[in-house]
């Protein structure tokens, strides 16, 4: 599939979308009126948005405790999504759920998830949902490295391959499992192990928007053809903390600061677009000041917010009991 | 076996009948009765109810002590004349034990029921009892009963009648749908399986709504309808007691069914948990709210009977009678003085509703006379 | 209405719900058995045969073996359930729950209320659980009290053939996650089944006997036991109650409050482990909210608190049994 004007333009507001979102719960989470634990997805975009660009409402994603970016590339409404980080009554999960729970089934979202590793055999169930309801859908599964080390992540890979399900598991490499570096906690890699489980598996460079677009492409087009699953593992960087607060200390002390300057996909797919003549510097101005404005009215709003009351503490547990 | 002597035994009361106790003896050795005296209670799993004696005799010998759970089949007590001596008897009852085989459960279910399609597809469960060659009875029960509401009836007339007793649509094994759920929609149920199972004309013996239907196919296809036998009846006045049916549909738990039970009967004593048990089974099955929301709603809109036929009775072309529980709680006997077109009232005093199952002897033998002069 | 075994009338409760409604797909390890090997198809219909016969007449899209991976799988049902399919997995003992509770309770149980009440998962989880097979300390626990500890988890557990086919054809229509306990001495125990299907509602306990004197609450097979007492001890004037609560989560303690003020003595015989129990929870209700009722102390029956011995003489000592329970009604009764 050649990318036409509009994926590009789609692509860049999404990436752009998560980028300012996530600086901005950065600086919101300062003030202290964000609670509980928020980890930012800065630094990521090109994966989330490469991928998701290729799924539509019927295709199935189930995230990682850092959330935030799958969301939004999935569709997810980005106001809810400020309000439901900020824990108030008309979030995406009306506050019972926040940064690590964000959900939108009727996007194909399933949600992030708190435990590392929660993901894939859900995954495998969406998938197993499209296969024997005929929807064509596709599931994938997002990990991180940390992740990619768990019993769940490979117990739901083999079930896959032996179900044939069209499931894909992206392991996004950012290089840490909270403060310990992947280089120490992964032994062999993603692309070896898969290989361990017949499961085709490509490795691309994550800050590389086309080229996550298009190992992506294949590893979809794979899966809704019937092909089976597929690894796909995406080396990229995180430019904030494990989470919010976290001082970072086990990192270089320019590290992020040299990567934000020489890796930032946004830069890199502004000018590689720019370059090739597709898209003029005044529609990518264009749309950073629509983001900026959407992220103000989703800060606002979600400030301006309600906060759950007393009655909502017991609704939602069942759909009867 | 023996000349001039009579045993007693446990009888059998509906399929699932495998064994029973003498709840209560209601006489001792010596005590002469007539036929229809009680000789002893009965309780088995489902229903305690009187062991009526089906001949005159003397009591010679109690065999089996009360609270003994025993065998269908098993000698209960022997009767003869004083012309028989003790020894005959002591002789009589060893025999009798070491002959005595207890039915197996396998050999228990005996007779199975069958299944029969309606021109809609629908299925209609029934149980065909007696003697091929007789003349046909089919047994209609009512509103939320099923073909064991005739467990004391149908063995006893397949003694001389070939009785089909079935499930109505919505009820027992028949499929759940009731259709239009009124008396003219149950009666049309009714006459296509009688024509699915190749009866041209049958006496009816109909309860409650079961009666109802009865009546309307013997005004309306009188070919069909050889006799009717209305059993506390459907149909003949606007009352039916609601608190009855909708308790009947709402209850979900046995202490909020028990009370609902025992109106159907003169003596509540006889509502069993068992049976109790197997209406809230009943109830939980697929479609069967439905279907007796249904029924309800057409035969009983706004708390009184939809379908009164009681004007029509001058239109009757076949021998009717109607036998009424005079503690009928569910559909209240009429007056002494009320009198019905061509039609013969038997009140039975002491029973309720459930009259055919409080006194089936009674019931019985005043099915059995007016068949026979029926069928003259 | 024909005498059938528990393992029947599972069987047909999946037959028929998976014949009326074609979301509803069933999976585990050898639910049907022999995939990939050269002897015969659907070998074992599950360890002890209850799924036997479903392979053949549903396809294998539709009764899917799994390898040996309870996280892989009990997660994947909950992921179908939670996208479009009404999935009833098996987790062949409830002891493996240790390598997949995750996936329940984290997952499952949760999504409906993280998810701000937007998720639906129509999840049955079908395990084996009790001891009496000498199947020593893991495969033989009673683990119920633990997932009924968790909200957003609805527990099952049938007692009888007759209520195991009704709540069971109830809990693949729920829409919430439901675990349903299956124990595995009473795979043959036969009572009469309808050949149709039925639902028996949840929280809505059955009152197997009715007497004024002692309240008995028991769960699983240890229902039959109460019963077996309450019956002899009937015989000696003592009239007791017993109440089978059928579910554990949601429980009805409407039921069980309203039978102990009737009789003011209590007994709570189960089966599981003592610590945290059903029996302690019943306990603590009715201390709570009858205290003025009871008229002697509340008697527990249960095991002692080791794990589940293997040698036979051991494990019948660990079981209650129906002297253990006559004695703690006959104490409290005077």
């Amino acid at each position: 599939m050649q990318l036409n004007r509009d994926d590009l333009l789609k692509a860049y507001r999404q990436m752009k979308t998560i980028r300012v979102f996530e600086e901005r719960v950065h600086d919101e989470f300062a003030t202290g009126d964000i609670p509980g634990f928020v980890h930012l997805y800065a630094g990521e975009e090109a994966s989330a948005v490469g991928i998701c660009l290729h799924l539509n409402d019927n295709d199935y994603i189930a995230s990682t405790h850092r959330g935030h970016g799958h969301c939004i590339a999935k569709g997810c409404d980005v106001k809810g999504m400020m309000s439901e980080i900020f824990g108030r009554a008309d979030g995406l999960c009306g506050g019972k759920g926040g940064s690590m729970h964000i959900a939108d089934l009727s996007r194909g979202m399933m949600g992030a998830n708190g435990i590392v590793g929660g993901g894939p055999p859900l995954v495998c169930g969406a998938a197993l949902s499209a296969k024997t309801l005929g929807t064509g859908g596709v599931a994938i599964a997002f990990v991180g490295d940390g992740a990619s080390n768990q019993g769940t992540t490979f117990e739901a890979m083999n079930l896959a391959k032996v179900w044939d399900l069209p499931a894909i598991f992206v392991v996004e490499d950012n290089g840490y499992a909270e403060a310990t570096s992947s280089s120490w906690s992964v032994s062999g890699d993603a692309v070896k192990r898969a290989a361990g489980f017949d499961i085709p598996a490509q490795r691309v460079d994550g800050h590389d928007f086309f080229a996550v677009n298009e190992v992506a492409r294949e590893a979809i087009e794979r899966a809704r053809s019937g092909g089976g699953p597929s690894v796909l593992h995406v080396k990229l960087n995180r430019y904030f903390g494990h989470f919010e607060g976290d001082a970072m200390t086990y990192r270089a002390p320019d590290e992020t600061a040299k990567l934000r300057q020489e890796k930032d996909c946004l830069t890199l797919f502004r000018g590689r677009v720019s370059e090739a003549g597709l898209l003029e510097d005044a529609q990518f101005d264009e749309i950073d000041r629509d983001v900026d404005a959407l992220i103000d009215e989703a800060v606002s709003g979600a400030r301006a917010a309600p906060v759950p009351g007393a009655q909502d503490l017991l609704t939602d547990v069942y759909v009867s009991y | 076996m023996s000349e001039g002597i009579d045993a007693i035994t446990m009888p059998k009361w509906g399929l699932a009948m495998t064994e029973g106790m003498v709840a209560e003896w209601h006489m001792s050795s010596g005590d002469r009765y007539s036929r229809g005296d009680e000789i002893a209670d009965i309780e088995t799993a489902k229903i305690t109810n009187a062991l009526e004696a089906t001949k005159p005799g003397l009591m010679r010998r109690i065999v089996v002590e009360p609270d003994e759970m025993v065998p269908v089949g098993a000698l209960l007590a022997v009767a003869a004349e004083e012309s028989v001596s003790d020894e005959a008897i002591d002789a009589f009852v060893t025999e009798f034990q070491s002959n005595f085989v207890p039915p197996g459960t396998e050999e228990s279910s005996g007779p199975v029921f069958e299944h029969a399609t309606l021109s809609d597809g629908r299925s209609v469960r029934y149980l065909r009892q007696g003697t091929t060659g007789g003349a046909t009875i089919v047994l209609v029960h009512g509103f939320g009963g099923d073909l064991n509401s005739w467990m004391f009836n149908q063995p006893a007339l397949a003694e001389q009648f070939d009785v089909v007793a079935l499930d109505l649509p919505g009820h027992g094994g028949s499929s759940k749908d009731v259709g239009a759920g009124d008396v003219a929609a149950m009666s049309q149920a009714v006459a296509e399986f009688l024509e699915a199972i190749g009866v041209r004309a049958a006496h009816f013996v109909g309860h409650s709504l079961g009666g109802a239907c009865a009546l309307h196919l013997a005004l309306t296809s009188p070919a069909r309808v050889a006799s009717a036998t209305l059993v506390c009846p459907a149909g003949l006045g606007p009352d039916i007691n609601m608190e009855f049916v909708a308790g009947y549909i709402d209850a979900r738990r046995p202490r909020q069914l028990r009370p609902v039970l025992e109106l159907l009967f003169h003596e509540p004593g006889l509502v069993s948990r068992d049976m109790i048990d197997d209406v809230l089974k009943f109830k939980r099955l697929d479609g069967v709210p439905e279907a007796l929301a249904t029924i309800a709603g057409a035969a009983f809109a706004g708390g009184r009977q939809s379908h009164v036929m009681t004007e029509k009775l001058g239109g009757l072309t076949v021998p009717a009678q109607a036998i009424w529980g005079l503690s009928d709680h569910i559909v209240p006997a009429p007056d002494e003085a009320a009198e019905f077109d061509g039609l013969t009232v038997h009140r039975l005093e002491e029973t309720g509703h459930s009259v055919h199952m409080e006194a089936p002897s009674k019931v019985n033998a005043l099915i059995t006379e007016f068949i026979t002069a029926a069928s003259g | 209405m024909a005498k059938k075994s528990m393992r029947q009338a599972i069987n047909e409760a999946l037959a028929s719900e998976m014949r009326r409604d074609p979301r509803v797909v069933i999976m585990g390890e050898d639910i049907s058995g022999g995939m990939g090997a050269p002897g015969e198809d659907d070998a074992w219909g599950g360890p002890l045969g209850v799924t036997k016969g479903l392979m053949p007449e549903f396809g294998r899209g539709r009764v899917l073996d799994t390898p040996i991976t309870e996280s892989a799988f009990v997660g994947a049902a909950a992921g179908a359930a939670a996208s479009g399919l009404r999935p009833v997995a098996e987790l062949m003992f409830v002891d493996f729950m240790g390598v997949c509770f995750d996936q329940i309770f984290n997952q499952a149980a949760k999504f409906r209320y993280m998810f701000g009440g937007k998720a639906v998962t129509p999840l049955v989880i079908r395990t084996m659980f009790g001891a009496g097979l000498r199947a020593a300390s893991q495969h033989s626990q009673c683990l119920y009290p633990i997932f009924t500890h968790i909200p957003g988890l609805k527990v099952v557990i049938p007692s009888s053939a007759y209520e195991a086919k009704g709540l069971l054809i109830q809990a693949i229509r729920d829409d919430d996650p439901v675990i349903f306990f299956e124990h595995k001495a009473m795979y043959d125990d036969e009572a009469e089944v309808p050949d149709e299907a039925y639902t028996i509602p949840f929280g809505e306990a059955n009152i197997t006997r009715e007497g004024d004197n002692v309240t008995v609450v028991a769960f699983g097979r240890m229902v039959q036991l109460a019963n077996q007492v309450a019956d002899k001890l009937a015989k000696d004037g003592i009239e007791c109650t017993v109440i089978d609560p059928r579910t554990t989560s949601p429980l009805d303690e409407d039921t069980i409050l309203e039978e102990v003020e009737a009789t003011g003595r209590l007994v709570i015989v189960d089966e599981a482990s003592p610590r945290c129990n059903m029996a302690t929870d019943i306990s603590a209700l009715v201390a709570q909210r009858a205290f003025g009722a009871l008229k002697a102390p509340i008697r527990m029956v249960t095991p002692p608190h080791t794990p589940v011995p293997f040698a036979g003489d051991l494990e019948d000592l660990y079981i209650p049994k129906p002297e253990q329970i006559e004695a703690a009604i006959r104490e409290i009764a005077a």
